[in-house]
């Protein structure tokens, strides 16, 4: 039972990560991204190929896929997503749509669609017991590295939101563009580099959850529900929101396959689709917010 | 009912018209045979890999058989029955095919049965295992494996093995189904008892949770059947959990170290125990040839899925020897009772049930020249579907 | 023109509405070889201009219309195999299954955002999904539900048709049942109704603001779309003998609303061309590059997308520049 909690916290530190970017980016620009899952992806191929073709120890990796990442979501952010910001948001479903159909055929194409196998250092093959029986707490130490890092980046975000400069501009922008704008504060440059954090947070996210989540093409297909999930019901103006939201959500789907697997993902579902009518803007969003 | 002799009538009537046609088409120089593959989505790895071991056929045994030019057609379904369903309606009506052959998964076959029988045109299984796929349709001849053989023979291996007490773990759909069915049967025959029966989606499956529940069982082993293309990922959270050490002996249907991906599976699918009608390790002349041709053209290893393939080519070839290059019943007549060597040992395929006969093998997970192998250790010979004889 | 006249203008048949009708009546004789690909396109465009309903006429953006798609397919192959083989009985059993199912969903799309909506119409999809692989002695589960016999279509006046393999008559019939829903459609579209659907896509606060019930109308017409859809499904079961999971698929949705999108969203003929172009195309890129045709199919979104959806069918727009 412990365990499952463990694994469930672990599962839902992942999602978190992998799904702030789309947070803020919708908070932000209220732009639907659903292209967020190919960034998560290719954070993913890139920790594979580093490993498999150029020989890169895994630690290495994770901040390689972090910077491949941010680079290349802060080169779309300038030539493509900028112009789709003021479009209706079918437009924006479609074209990160289209933006992932590409992502998908092209991975596909230049790799391959085989499961990607991610060895991982010999350190984290580890697993620690704590008691026995019902209560017992086994923790792979692979899945303590994650609920670690995460905890961390989440800190660190927290902090630069709250405390650094950037972090009061952000929540400015986040509020009110226009008078953001009106202020002085460069609010493309702003969009810009959160657009490139975001999408690095996936690059990472997808890096680390390779060897749990599995990686191949479908990737994005696959688990983009889970991180619209996490930002409708987390909400998107904060970071506790979608932490709060994503540990439910893992934690949910873990026990529910565990204790009822035969109804398993579906409960995930009906939670999602109860919240939602419960309370239609999400969980934490502020009054007046977006 | 008058309309349902109309419809009949309008049947007998198609398959007349279909069997003439047929009869018409014999005449021309060239037969053609529809391949049907899912060579994108989930089975993709199916797709290739019966590709690769037609291709090496053709090019091993050219292009004539029945004294008329073979043309070859493959399309791709992804793994939707809908679409299989229209290629194969399509290759029927316009391309005439002789025969139609592939299909990855169950759905895929049990879907395109009905137009077989229609059309009165022999369909070649080459991949999917469920035993009731060739009693859908009179049509049906099957080269690649039923899941209930192997899934008996590994449970008659476990019970005089030391193994009293086992989870299975299936996917959930019809080859799982069947595996989970007769192996449970046969063990429970043997005097072992079940103490769970766990299953996973077919799409998607996390491994996680029910490794867990399989954890807290505490059974001397656990019995696993998955889809060709999951058994890395399960084998790598078999060992995160620290199953193996725990021991939980892990006991499976081949399916989980297909030989397409054994090799990047790394040392935790060492000393697994298998049971499957074809090892990319089999010690025979002939398949030690096939191997090599077939890694020389593909730059992959085959596995059971490409055996299916190559070894249905086969059939489809004699066959159309023996009907002298026509279709219909007469090629269906020539496929039955085929028996030959093929590279996973000897081949039958039963003239009543038109399903496969061959050797069920036992093997092991072991490393032999830096890779890893399905080494055979044992043998059931001439193993027919049990899923037939209940 | 008088006001009257300038109304009723566009509930007029055109002469090129006309003469694309009788193209399209002729297909499954001028195409026979390829009559089952004119059966899929019909029943595409039957899914897309029930899509078309809720998001080109009352904008909600909806990525589980395959729901009801579904629901119509399992119904009608479920009817068919238990209760009797009668065709047009099943494909009414489909439409109202659909429009049951719409009812029932209705109030839970009204509410939230355009994010919550998406999620929302999404959530509904996906629990039907797992519903029938749950439920699979009774849907069959992954294998899809097989063993549908369908009986002949039976056409007063007419005569009885047997569903042949060369799908003649399957094409035949599902572009009955799309003509008939897109005479439908036109009357509803030009009806005050449809006006004020209209009226609702553009600015839902004005319509509420003269009194309109917003809340009804967008029941309805999502009802209807539900109905549609659900016929789409059922047609798709009948005439290929068998239901799967495949049904309820995210990728479905998702194609449709892409043959939507294509064909133009807000107008009737929108739903047909964009199926047509949709699956010709899909089959063409498929028989030179059967994995990349996401590829191609996704550069053309993101393209359509930049350069701005309604420009597509105007060509003349494409060099004014400053105009919307």
């Amino acid at each position: 039972m412990l365990t499952l909690l463990f694994d469930g916290i672990a599962y839902g530190m992942l999602l978190f990560v992998l799904s702030l970017g789309l947070a803020v980016t919708m908070g932000l620009m209220n732009f639907i991204n659903l292209a967020h899952g190919a960034f998560a992806m290719a954070g993913g191929y890139v920790l594979v190929v580093l490993m498999q073709q150029a020989g890169w120890p895994f630690l290495a990796c994770l901040p390689a896929a972090f910077i491949v990442t941010a680079a290349a979501g802060a080169l779309f952010e300038r030539t493509l997503y900028r112009p789709m910001y003021g479009k209706p948001h079918l437009d924006q479903v479609l074209f990160s749509i289209g933006l992932t159909f590409m992502a998908v055929a092209a991975v596909d194409y230049v790799i391959g669609s085989q499961q990607q196998n991610v060895q991982l250092p010999d350190v984290f093959r580890h697993r620690f017991e704590f008691g026995t029986g019902a209560w017992q707490l086994g923790m792979g130490a692979y899945r303590l590295f994650i609920v670690v890092v995460c905890i961390g980046l989440a800190l660190l975000l927290q902090a630069l939101l709250s405390r650094t400069r950037f972090g009061s501009r952000l929540r400015a922008a986040v509020d009110d563009p226009r008078v953001a704008a009106g202020l002085g504060i460069p609010v493309n440059r702003v969009f810009l580099v959160t657009f490139a954090v975001g999408s690095g947070l996936a690059g990472l996210g997808g890096a680390l959850g390779a060897d749990i989540l599995g990686l191949d093409p479908s990737f994005p297909l696959k688990f983009m529900v889970y991180f619209l999930i996490v930002c409708a019901v987390g909400g998107t103006s904060s970071i506790t929101g979608p932490l709060v939201a994503a540990l439910v959500l893992g934690i949910a789907d873990v026990m529910g396959k565990y204790y009822a697997p035969k109804l398993g993902a579906f409960i995930v579902y009906v939670l999602m689709i109860a919240i939602l009518l419960w309370r239609p803007q999400g969980l934490f969003t502020r009054e007046g917010g977006r | 009912m008058i309309t349902r002799r109309q419809h009949f009538a309008t049947l007998a009537l198609a398959a007349a018209a279909a069997a003439s046609a047929g009869l018409a088409q014999a005449q021309s120089d060239t037969v053609k045979i529809g391949v049907i593959l899912p060579m994108t989505g989930q089975s993709a790895s199916t797709g290739r890999q019966i590709d690769a071991a037609i291709k090496l056929w053709v090019a091993q045994n050219g292009s004539k058989a029945g004294g008329k030019k073979v043309e070859v057609i493959i399309k791709d379904d992804a793994g939707v029955a809908d679409t299989t369903r229209r290629l194969a309606q399509e290759l029927v009506v316009n391309d005439k095919v002789v025969a139609l052959a592939g299909f990855g998964l169950t759905p895929l076959a049990l879907a395109t049965a009905p137009i077989a029988t229609q059309s009165k045109t022999p369909m070649v299984v080459m991949a999917a295992g469920t035993s009731s796929i060739t009693e859908a349709s009179p049509f049906v001849v099957r080269t690649s494996f039923t899941l209930p053989q192997a899934a008996v023979s590994i449970a008659e291996w476990a019970a005089k093995n030391k193994i009293r007490k086992v989870v299975t773990l299936v996917t959930d759909f019809g080859p799982g189904n069947d595996a989970e069915k007769f192996f449970v049967s046969q063990f429970q025959l043997n005097g072992g008892t079940i103490a769970e029966k766990l299953r996973t989606p077919l799409r998607s499956p996390d491994f996680a949770p029910v490794l867990q529940k399989v954890r807290d069982a505490a059974p001397d082993a656990l019995f696993v059947f998955l889809p060709s293309g999951q058994g890395a990922q399960f084998m790598k959270q078999f060992g995160e959990r620290g199953l193996d050490k725990a021991g939980i002996k892990l006991i499976a249907t081949g399916d989980v170290t297909d030989d397409d991906q054994l090799n990047d599976m790394g040392d935790v699918a060492l000393g697994v125990v298998t049971a499957q009608h074809y090892s990319a390790a089999h010690p025979s002349a002939m398949n030690k040839k096939f191997v090599a041709d077939f890694q020389a053209a593909a730059k992959f290893r085959p596995n059971f899925m490409a055996v299916g393939g190559y070894d249905g080519m086969r059939v489809i070839y004699k066959a159309l020897d023996a009907s002298k290059g026509a279709g219909g019943e007469a090629l269906l007549a020539g496929m039955k009772g085929q028996l030959f060597e093929s590279p996973r040992g000897q081949v039958l395929i039963d003239a009543q049930t038109r399903d496969v006969v061959h050797d069920i093998y036992i093997r092991k997970v072991e490393k032999k020249d830096g890779q890893l192998w399905n080494i055979e250790f044992d043998v059931q010979k001439a193993v027919k579907d049990p899923g037939k004889l209940k | 023109m008088n006001a009257q006249q300038k109304l009723r203008a566009p509930s007029r048949w055109r002469a090129w509405e006309i003469a694309l009708w009788v193209l399209i009546w002729a297909t499954p004789v001028v195409f026979a070889q390829h009559a089952a690909l004119v059966n899929e396109i019909a029943i595409l465009a039957l899914f897309a201009l029930s899509l078309d309903l809720i998001l080109g006429y009352a904008g909600i953006v909806s990525l589980g219309h395959a729901a009801f798609f579904g629901v119509g397919a399992y119904g009608a192959s479920l009817f068919a195999k238990h209760v009797m083989p009668d065709p047009l009985v099943g494909l009414v059993v489909g439409t109202v299954l659909g429009a049951v199912l719409g009812v029932l969903t209705s109030p839970m799309i009204v509410r939230g955002t355009d994010l919550t909506r998406l999620m929302v119409t999404m959530g509904i999809a996906l629990v039907l999904l797992e519903l029938a692989n749950k439920f699979d002695n009774i849907t069959g589960g992954a294998d899809g539900l097989q063993g549908v016999v369908m009986g002949p279509v039976v056409v007063p006046f007419i005569g009885r048709f047997d569903f042949d393999l060369g799908a003649r008559v399957a094409s035949f019939y599902s572009l009955g049942v799309l003509f008939v829903a897109f005479l439908l459609l036109r009357r509803i579209v030009h009806s005050p109704l449809g006006i004020s659907l209209q009226a609702l896509r553009d600015n839902r606060l004005r319509v509420s603001a003269i009194g309109l019930s917003v809340q009804g109308r967008l029941a309805a017409v999502y009802t209807l779309g539900a109905a549609l859809a659900g016929a789409a499904g059922a047609l798709l079961a009948q005439t290929t003998g068998f239901a799967s999971l495949d049904a309820f698929e995210f990728h479905r949705s998702a194609d449709v609303m892409l043959a939507l999108v294509i064909g133009g969203a807000g107008w009737l003929w929108g739903g047909l061309i964009g199926a047509i172009a949709f699956k010709v195309m899909h089959d063409l890129l498929s028989a030179f590059t059967p994995q990349y045709w996401t590829f191609w199919i996704g550069l053309f979104l993101v393209v359509l997308m930049l350069v701005g959806r309604e420009k597509l069918f105007r060509p003349w727009t494409w060099w004014r520049r400053g105009s919307k």
